[in-house]
């Protein structure tokens, strides 16, 4: 088997408020504060092949920006290991791990605010090709206009400030400079997430046309599962810093395995649906500063039972390709991924 | 039939700016009946909450409703003076704006508000308001709404702060409801949740729903009827089941093509080449020519009328998509 361009193993990253000195003084009278600790990513582990999209999605505050910054290294894991081709991020050489930055990039939810407003779209994307060395800058005019018309921008419009772009421009704007810096990866954070239908669908077609013209690989962060189901290879869901499923996208949207998988997708809102009575899934994502015990979904899940809420499942092979973090797959009685009972418990999205 | 509760004729509203009179809603005509739920679809610039604001005779200079009716239960809206307008808003017609927070004031606790919007239409007692916001509340699936009632918005999350807008928006049982993309902010979850409750109230109360969107999927669940709309018209009308299964309009089609769905994995999307035109340099004919694949000379030159169709539907093009029988004016 090749190398992953990306490989995750056991990342966690925490987020820490410490006390301020007023606590720390109630402290010392008894008062037993702690230091308030968000787990943003609990322990997740998962490879991304070349050329492949792998999609994330879940609900807000579930980790997964978190994640996308985390392999794209602006930020860095507060524990496990981050790896590119094979190399741990952490251990390498300073020039490897400038090569690893370089190379994979991030795509920005809001264009406007990912720009630099007073810069000139020539200096955006020319300013990083430069400093890294890559051209030289009196090759800068030619090799932005050569990026922009790869994006699908008038390169006459180089001179431009980004406020005189339209919003679909502007997100080709923040993909040509990613592409400038010639990555190998592209995280992308709720890419298309600004932008209207029909610019969307531009922009979709772009990243997939980027995909086969440059063999890129992509991690598609995103909670627009539409989106997900039609740009990814593999889908990963995660629910309150943890993956709970990970399967192909085939696998994931015709038969999901995880509870919460099941409810997410059931509440997609189809094209084909007609007055169709929407069902819900009950309460709202818990505080990640205080997460549920156990499996974290438990609270809101119709097949919890009393394991749930003390051992956290394990995130382990069901099927070949397939991943899941659910006790139902071991207890069969209780009916397991799809069996016909379950289905029938909690009847799956009508699929056209 | 039942006469429309909301009747919205020839609505023109014009915004005066530096670079000239911009119409952003030109000639805009639509109706819904109590309990019927109108959506009404489309790009930023397209002029759907702009339409819902002028509903609520909510246009404020330099913008101003320049021409056609708003008329509620057989009421005209447009030229009333502020005092009359403020008497209907929030009684007989409200709004959902998209985000919860910037409706509700952040210093003031959710019972002040709630209870000002029922005391501002009816004469009861501050305990009455009290116990009527607090069952509103409960209608919309917030636990223990004693409690709540104290709390401040920014106690709330983003799903429960709107669902305080709708409760507050249903307090008077209005006759009409404008929802301007309330849950665009949200997540699928809480979104679902929200349209469950939406749809449930609305059929209770015979409440008319105008929901604006850009999400065609939303409307496909949930309206009875779509109205399109692209650069400050409706380009066009009609049941969900016949705009989104055989759309007269390019420019419909191109939108419902571009819907990432699961048949179509893997293949590009149909996309709709180049962006919304800039309404302050309108061409002369159908504004979406310059995007449109069927167009021809007499598309960049007339602005197509709006014919209406067999079945209720109408539409503004001159090629038709699907071939509907047109119905004599």
């Amino acid at each position: 088997m090749k190398t992953p361009i990306i490989t995750l193993e056991g990342v966690h990253k925490r987020f820490v408020r410490k006390l301020d000195a007023a606590e720390r003084i109630a402290n010392i009278f008894g008062a037993g504060l702690k230091d308030q600790v968000v787990r943003a990513v609990d322990d997740v582990s998962i490879d991304i092949a070349e050329g492949e999209v792998v999609g994330l999605v879940g609900e807000s505050g579930c980790g997964k920006s978190t994640l996308g910054r985390i392999v794209s290294g602006i930020l860095d894991a507060s524990e496990g290991t981050v790896r590119f081709h094979g190399k741990d991020t952490m251990e390498m050489s300073g020039t490897d791990r400038r090569a690893a930055d370089l190379a994979i990039q991030m795509i920005f939810q809001d264009p406007m605010a990912s720009l630099n407003p007073r810069m000139r779209v020539i200096d955006i994307i020319g300013e990083a090709p430069v400093v890294h060395g890559l051209i030289k800058s009196s090759e800068k005019d030619a090799y932005v206009s050569k990026v922009m018309e790869t994006v699908g921008l008038d390169p006459t419009t180089r001179a431009r400030y980004p406020h005189q772009f339209s919003g679909g421009q502007r997100a080709r704007i923040g993909i040509a400079r990613a592409l400038a810096v010639q990555p190998k990866v592209l995280v992308c954070d709720e890419s298309t997430a600004a932008l209207d239908v029909s610019i969307q669908a531009q922009v979709l077609n772009l990243f997939m046309d980027l995909r086969r013209e440059l063999n890129l690989t992509y991690l598609f962060v995103s909670h627009d599962l539409g989106v997900v189901e039609h740009i990814s290879d593999r889908v990963a869901v995660m629910y309150l810093g943890r993956i709970v499923e990970l399967a192909s996208t085939e696998d994931i949207f015709t038969s999901p395995n995880h509870p919460y998988t099941r409810a997410l997708l059931e509440e997609v809102p189809r094209l084909e649906a007609r007055k169709k009575k929407f069902t819900s899934l009950k309460g709202e994502i818990p505080s990640p500063l205080n997460p549920p015990s156990g499996c974290h979904f438990h609270p809101r899940c119709p097949f919890a039972f009393d394991r749930c809420s003390v051992d956290r499942p394990a995130f382990k092979q069901i099927a070949p390709g397939r991943m899941s973090a659910c006790h139902l797959n071991d207890e069969p009685a209780r009916g397991a991924g799809t069996t016909p009972e379950r289905v029938a418990a909690y009847p799956t999205p009508a699929l056209p | 039939m039942t006469a429309p509760v909301l009747d919205v004729k020839d609505l023109s509203v014009t915004f005066h700016t530096r670079e000239g009179v911009v119409t952003a809603v030109n000639e805009v005509s639509f109706a819904v009946k109590a309990g019927e739920v109108l959506g009404l679809v489309g790009e930023s610039g397209s002029g759907k909450s702009v339409t819902g604001l002028a509903v609520l005779g909510l246009i404020d200079p330099p913008g101003l409703i320049a021409g056609g009716s708003i008329k509620l239960n057989g009421r005209e809206l447009v030229g009333l003076p502020e005092k009359d307008l403020r008497k209907i808003r929030g009684k007989e017609v409200a709004m959902i704006f998209q985000d919860p927070m910037t409706t509700l004031n952040p210093v003031l606790r959710i019972d002040t508000q709630m209870i000002e919007a029922i005391r501002a239409h009816d004469n009861v007692s501050e305990k009455a308001a009290r116990a009527r916001a607090a069952d509103a509340l409960a209608r919309v699936g917030i636990a223990a709404p004693e409690e709540r009632l104290k709390a401040y918005p920014n106690q709330f999350s983003g799903g429960m702060r709107q669902r305080v807008a709708i409760a507050t928006a249903l307090l008077n049982r209005p006759a009409v409801l404008v929802a301007d993309e309330p849950t665009t902010a949200l997540d699928v979850t809480i979104q679902a949740q929200i349209l469950s409750e939406v749809q449930t109230l609305c059929a209770e109360t015979g409440t008319a729903l105008v929901w604006i969107t850009h999400d065609l999927s939303v409307i496909a669940g949930l309206a009875d009827r779509v109205a399109v709309m692209y650069a400050g018209r409706i380009v066009e009308e009609g049941s969900v089941a016949q705009v989104l299964e055989a759309p007269i309009h390019h420019y419909a089609a191109g939108l419902i093509g571009s819907v990432p769905s699961r048949n179509k994995r893997g293949v590009p999307l149909a996309q709709i080449q180049g962006m919304t035109p800039s309404l302050a340099n309108l061409p002369p004919g159908c504004p979406f020519a310059p995007r449109c694949a069927a167009a021809t000379e007499i598309c960049r030159r007339v602005m197509p009328e709006a014919i209406g169709y067999e079945g209720g539907r109408a539409a503004r093009c001159h090629h038709p998509l699907s071939s509907p029988t047109p119905v004599a004016a």
